[in-house]
């Protein structure tokens, strides 16, 4: 094991052997020093300030910088008083399970995260819209915000701070679309999951039409760290322009697939050779895509490459949630890309033309690639629809996704595309 | 205004709009599906996508959403860009994978906007070859079918249905391509403007059910400019017509009055002129039929002998006025009951107030606060109420202004202000359609609504501080304290609005009218500018055939008449006077009578009763016009001939210059006071294009030399028609050179009625050539202040008397209005004659929702329908047709009644005929579950 392990400020009350820590046990390790802080006098724009500074990125997957999202939030006494903060706990991309650890784990860190957000920009109310099927993460964390508000932490008078927080946890009744986050607000208003226009931003009008903070259950762990060690302190963790730690997950035929919070800078081999023990015995890996389902796809030439936004991105990927899907030599490519294009098409909300009625076309041509019922022509559709479900192009970032692992496959894997047009799957 | 750059080519567009909106209002064509000019943009089909370049230096551009794209100053845009345009097509081939290409079957067809978004896109050739999803279709009704393997999800449907109009059964169900448009179960569409769908489908999804079943494509509808006849608004149309029926009645675009969007009464009604219930033929008393020759000779019999006349609130300004002159103005009556005749003079008056202005719907969309008293509009001017539903989206408009979010971005609109509604407060007896967007609902009896009312007056007058005496310590419906509250909150909002609009009609009474005038005169005081007020009267032309008769020519008085002997002869037109009088009235006058000539197309008791029954034509058979509530004439254009046998009012009368309208609406300006200005409704001749005329046959119409073929296999000659700038012909000056007489919308590469963009001056705003009708009313005067006397408000109950109920009449959609009644999609909504009681009130009589309940001292019975917001001493009556069969003269009705539970009926039988009830206080689940 290498000596990143040593600071883990995301998951260094996990352990999976035993459950979460209760409230006592996590104060006693420290929990709640931010609130805390603020109690001691941190002001809104302090924190704001500090977050900025911090270099601290949304660990959604599409990596904005957090405190400059949360500055577009209108403030002062023109401003509309009502301000929600949302956790978007939707973890529905294909190959994540990141955010299920935390909230698992350790349900106390979201909530102190939570509160500091909330506190930064001023909101009353907060709503963590939670994956339905995350039954234990429910669990937990419904039990996690009874004893805080049993203690004070939430409630009025927050840490006695003056300062009114409460939170609401909603599961979701289920849809990937959900974790787009304007779907999300409209799921939460009880309206039908289609994302909303931008602009208008959230922060602007929001939940309810109100100004509004969607940020994702790691981003929100990364905030208790931030204000207890120090900007300083954050910034030692990570390297390439990146900084703190970030869960990284590896799926598929490795020897221990599982999620590992490792500073940003660790190179892909570390991750999927160290962590995940390398590839099983007589497997070999052929390609992978590095942040989830939407991701492009990227090969064994990569391996040396440092996961940091930038360093993916330069290979004309993602780094996006930062969990890998690996694909090995004895898997159909064809299969795998046909089998997320199945959940993609599946999963549209059905609103905008391209990625409600091109997606579907994408997946029945992968199922008649796969019952030798394709044709040449076929991949050439594959290809157009590469770029007309591109970014812009459909209403949301839904379509675009999809067409990560699409495209790249498309050239990475032609000659088996060739082979599924001639004679349908040779996997079988 | 903005510069923009299109391709090349400069344009100056208004910087507040989108880039699609824009580049339509400048001509250019760019196809799109999910923006609506009245709805704004969401963004969902992306068929309006274009380039866009940073600078002269981008080459690249980006493509954009036109729609989602505001039309800033400097933008370069290009439409004819490769990418661009092969996006676009790519959406046009998406959209096709499932759709049926059936195109030969679809009533859609050939006035499809999917058709030529198509063409446009340039996608012709199909390379989907996987299958289609298919789905279930519902009833939906008597008026549209449902066809969703049609459907490119475009959301228009439901945006317009729900988000527009307020409907709530109808949504996009499930998700991906699975989408679904349709109610939860099958059954008909509840909201009063379902009929819009079929004109807001941009493809064959909803279409007119009465229309299929004897369905002719657009192109070989012969057709013409005309106007509702189905209340007091006066609706622009477009009736078409095929073999001598009228087939359909589709939307004419009118920038202030109806938009884009009619009700469903006037688009489904019009089709009575098809029925068995014509008048076709001249009759004697002893119901023979006579020639043309033998009524004429009759007829002229009865006019030497002399004869008074009855006009008719329904029929044309050139009708009443050519039987005015005829009989002359001392003996030419009111054919109006006494209540609208007195409330009409009122609104007469108020119409020529100058402290008043009368807004046009357009205005009333975009009012700020306001108040309707007493009348139900959404049953009695459905237009008015679909306007006052989008006028509580003011305070949305402002809240978007202040947080710079555009007008047009229609869903981010909603989503910011979500609940945040301008204030519309309606004092009513019941529960209205229109409640769930009122800040502020009052249901009390009449007299208290009265009450009420002048509290109002009194403070926004600031005068008297003790204004809360007005109102009565005991009134049935609302506490002193709510009432109270309701006065408060509304003077709250009429003050502070900026565009305060005050909303009454002749259904409310007069006394209720001339509070609202009163209100709105404190208003005007206040403001220092004329305040909007809206007096709504009953009929298509009543304010017309108003404007002609004396007032003290009442109808009882022409009834007297003829009961006393002191005429012994009347010539009625088009008016069946059992709806306008008591019966024994009626019959008395019309069985003294020795003469009774009835010109009518329709058969009514007061032909029935006629000694000489003579056809007239209806609306669509003869050019005429009417004077709608702002005193607005209008001008409706013939569509068919009129059938053999059947003449105009005006030509039965035979007066000076009665053969050619022109003429006669030049003596009507001469002679009548108010109309000087009628003549400039007129289309001026002298500017047609090389003196062509205006065909009312497209230039594809087919069929011209070989449809009349199983009569005569020789071509006959084309009709003449002399009187009317229009022609029964395909040949005459094009659209695109002359458009004043627009009645069916077309350009190339815009087939479907969205080619109306075409004509207009800018997109959603007037009508290049528009022909908007003429305001004959000119405000001089300020009229007498009339006090209101709340002493014959009926409905006022005296409260010793125990069980005994004040009588409040109230009106159905579709019902009330006599002559869409007939029409038979109608027929399939009308509800049975029916009162509605509060629960106390039917507690009290063992009785519930469906069963009969006998008028004490009658015969006559009602069905009972128990609605929550019925105040406790009211009985609110629809008259209508009883189960029993039936018809109710409302005017027979006491003001004050007793009811029993009728005899030898099951207790809770409910009656089928009231499934078809719609209510605000949702009784049709009642009535639904009973049906089951």
């Amino acid at each position: 094991m290498s000596a990143h392990a040593e600071q883990r400020p995301l998951t260094k009350n996990i352990d999976l052997k035993r459950g979460p820590l209760a409230l006592k046990e996590y104060e006693a390790a420290g929990g709640y020093a931010g609130p805390r802080a603020i109690a001691a006098g941190l002001q809104p724009n302090e924190v704001l300030e500090r977050i900025k500074e911090s270099g601290l990125k949304g660990r959604g997957g599409a990596g904005f910088p957090t405190g400059l999202k949360w500055s577009f939030v209108p403030q002062g006494p023109d401003s509309e008083q009502q301000k929600y903060l949302v956790v978007n706990a939707d973890e529905m991309e294909p190959g994540t399970f990141k955010d299920r650890l935390l909230m698992e784990g350790d349900p106390h860190l979201l909530i102190e995260g939570m509160i500091i957000a909330a506190y930064t920009i001023q909101a009353s109310r907060a709503f963590i819209f939670l994956r339905g099927e995350y039954l234990l993460a429910e669990k937990r964390l419904a039990q996690a915000i009874a004893e805080a508000r049993a203690a004070g932490h939430l409630g009025e008078n927050v840490f006695g701070t003056g300062f009114a927080f409460d939170i609401v946890l909603h599961t979701s009744a289920g849809r990937y679309i959900c974790g787009e986050e304007t779907a999300l607000l409209n799921a939460l208003e009880g309206k039908r999951a289609n994302p909303r226009a931008k602009p208008p931003f959230p922060q602007v009008s929001g939940l309810w039409g109100k100004p509004t903070i969607v940020n994702n259950v790691e981003t929100l762990c990364n905030l208790p760290g931030i204000i207890a060690n120090g900007v300083e302190w954050y910034q030692s963790l990570g390297s390439g322009g990146d900084f703190g730690t970030k869960l990284f997950g590896v799926s598929g035929r490795v020897k221990t697939p599982g999620c590992w919070e490792l500073p940003f800078g660790v190179s892909i081999r570390e991750v999927i050779e160290g962590y995940g023990g390398g590839m099983q015995e007589g497997y070999r890996l052929k390609a992978f895509l590095p942040g989830g389902g939407s991701t492009d796809f990227l090969t064994p030439d990569h391996l040396d490459t440092p996961l940091t936004y930038g360093a993916i991105g330069e290979l004309g990927s993602r780094l996006a949630t930062g969990t890998m899907i690996l694909l090995d030599d004895q898997t159909c490519p064809v299969g795998m890309i046909g089998n997320l294009m199945k959940f993609f098409a599946h999963e549209s909300c059905g609103f905008c033309t391209p990625c409600r009625d091109g997606l579907p076309w994408v997946d029945a041509i992968f199922r008649d690639l796969e019952e030798g019922k394709g044709a040449h022509k076929d991949i050439a559709i594959l290809q157009d629809h590469v770029g007309y479900l591109g970014p812009g192009k459909t209403f949301c970032a839904l379509a675009p996704g999809a067409t990560a692992p699409l495209g790249s496959g498309l050239k990475l894997f032609a000659d088996e595309f060739e082979t599924h047009a001639n004679s349908g799957c040779p996997y079988h | 205004m903005a510069k923009i750059t299109v391709d090349g080519l400069s344009y100056e567009v208004n910087p507040d709009n989108n880039l699609l909106q824009e580049c339509l209002s400048q001509g250019l064509d760019l196809p799109y599906f999910c923006w609506h000019p009245c709805m704004g943009s969401v963004g969902a089909c992306r068929q309006c996508a274009v380039k866009t370049y940073r600078d002269a230096e981008d080459k690249n551009g980006t493509l954009v959403m036109a729609c989602m794209t505001p039309a800033s100053d400097g933008a370069i845009v290009s439409i004819e860009d490769e990418q661009a345009s092969a996006f676009r097509a790519g959406v046009i081939e998406s959209l096709m994978t499932s759709h049926p290409h059936d195109c030969p079957v679809c009533e859609e067809g050939g006035e499809c906007h999917l058709q030529d978004m198509t063409q446009m896109s340039g996608h012709n050739y199909r390379r989907y070859d996987k299958l289609k999803v298919t789905h279930r279709n519902q009833d939906l009704g008597p008026f549209l079918n449902h066809e969703m393997n049609r459907c490119i999800t475009c959301y228009r449907c439901v945006r317009f249905y729900d988000d527009y109009a307020g409907g709530t059964d109808l949504a996009a169900q499930a998700s991906h391509h699975h989408t679904y448009f349709g109610r939860f179960e099958d059954g008909t569409l509840e909201s009063e403007f379902s009929g819009n769908l079929a004109e807001v489908c941009p493809t064959g999804v909803f279409t007119d059910k009465p229309f299929s079943e004897h369905y002719t494509r657009k192109w070989d509808l012969q057709v013409a400019p005309s106007v509702c006849t189905g209340c007091a608004v006066g609706c622009n149309t477009t009736p078409g017509e095929r073999y001598g029926s009228l087939r359909r009645v589709v939307n004419r675009y009118n920038s202030e009055i109806n938009g884009y969007f009619l009700c469903d009464r006037g688009r489904f009604g019009a089709h009575y002129v098809n029925t068995d219930n014509r008048l076709r033929s001249a009759k004697d008393a002893a119901g023979m039929t006579l020639s043309t020759e033998e009524a004429e000779e009759k007829l002229a019999a009865v006019c030497a002998q002399g004869a008074i006349g009855i006009g008719s609130p329904r029929a044309s300004v050139e009708a009443n006025f050519a039987l005015r002159c005829l009989v002359g103005e001392d003996n030419y009556y009111s054919g109006e009951s006494a209540q609208n005749h007195e409330a009409l003079q009122w609104l007469l008056s108020c119409l020529e107030d100058e402290a008043f202005s009368c807004p046009t719907i357009k205005e009333m969309e975009g009012a700020d606060a306001v108040l309707v008293l007493g009348e139900d509009v959404t049953n009695t001017a459905p237009r008015v109420a679909l306007a006052l539903r989008q006028s509580v989206r003011s305070e949305a408009t402002r809240l978007a202004a202040k947080a710079r979010i555009p007008s047009w971005q229609d869903a981010a609109v909603r989503e910011l202000a979500q609940e945040a509604q301008s204030p519309l407060a309606l004092f009513s007896t019941g529960a209205t359609r229109l409640d769930d967007v009122a800040s502020t609902t009052l249901n009390a009896d009449p007299a208290s609504l009265l009450a009420a009312a002048k509290a109002v007056d009194v403070r926004l007058a600031g005068g008297s501080p003790d204004y809360d005496a007005l109102i009565p310590e005991a009134s049935s419906g609302a506490s002193k304290g709510e009432t109270m509250q309701a006065v408060e909150s509304v003077c709250a909002a009429l003050i502070a609005a900026q565009e305060p609009l005050i909303v009454c009609g002749s259904h409310a009474g007069v006394e209720l009218m001339r509070v609202a005038a009163s209100i709105a005169r404190t208003l005007s005081a206040l403001k220092s500018a004329p305040c909007a007020l809206a007096l709504l009267p009953a009929e298509d032309n009543s304010v017309g055939h108003a404007m002609l008769v004396r007032p003290q020519n009442t109808l009882a008085a022409a009834l007297t008449k003829l009961s006393d002997g002191a005429a012994s002869a009347v010539i009625i037109i088009e008016n069946d006077l059992t709806r306008r009088a008591p019966s024994a009235a009626v019959t008395a006058a019309l069985q003294a009578a020795e003469q009774v000539v009835v010109v009518d197309h329709l058969n009514t008791a007061t032909t029935r009763a006629a000694t000489l029954a003579l056809p007239s034509t209806s609306f669509n058979e003869y050019e005429s016009s009417r004077v709608n509530y702002e005193g607005r004439a209008q001008l409706s254009f013939q569509v068919s001939q009129y059938p053999s046998g059947t003449k105009p009012v005006e030509h039965w009368l035979g007066v000076d210059g009665a053969l050619h309208s022109a003429s006669l609406i030049a003596r009507c300006s001469a002679e009548a006071a108010g109309f000087a200005s009628l003549p400039k409704i007129l289309p001026d001749a002298l500017t047609r294009v090389a003196g062509l005329k205006v065909p009312r046959q497209s230039h594809r119409y087919s069929g011209r030399t070989a449809m009349n073929a199983n009569v005569a296999v020789n071509e006959g000659k084309q009709a003449v028609d002399e009187n009317s700038v229009m022609a029964f012909s395909m040949e005459g000056a094009l659209l695109q050179q002359d458009a004043s007489v627009l009645a069916s919308p077309w350009a190339p590469r815009w087939s479907s009625n969205q080619s109306i963009t075409k004509f207009q001056a800018e997109v959603g705003g007037e009508l290049k050539q528009e022909q908007k009708g003429v305001h004959l009313l000119t405000r001089s005067v300020q009229s007498a202040v009339v006090e209101p006397d709340s002493h014959v408000v009926s409905g006022a109950t005296d409260p010793a008397t125990k069980g005994e109920l004040g009588v409040h009449f109230v009106q159905q959609i579709f019902g009330s209005d006599e002559l869409s009644a007939h029409s038979p999609a109608i027929r399939e909504r009308l509800c049975d004659a029916y009162v509605a009681l509060s629960p106390p009130q039917a507690a009290s009589l063992g009785a519930t929702t469906g069963d009969r309940l006998v008028i004490s001292g009658t015969t006559t019975e009602l069905s009972l329908v128990v609605r929550t917001q019925t105040p406790d001493t009211v009985a609110m009556i629809y008259p209508g047709t009883s189960a029993a069969g039936e018809s109710i003269n409302a005017l027979d009705l006491p003001h004050r009644i007793t009811l029993t539970r009728a005899p030898d009926q099951e207790a809770g039988a409910a009656s089928l005929g009231l499934a078809a009830l719609i209510v605000g206080d949702a009784v049709f689940s009642h009535a639904r579950a009973a049906e089951e």
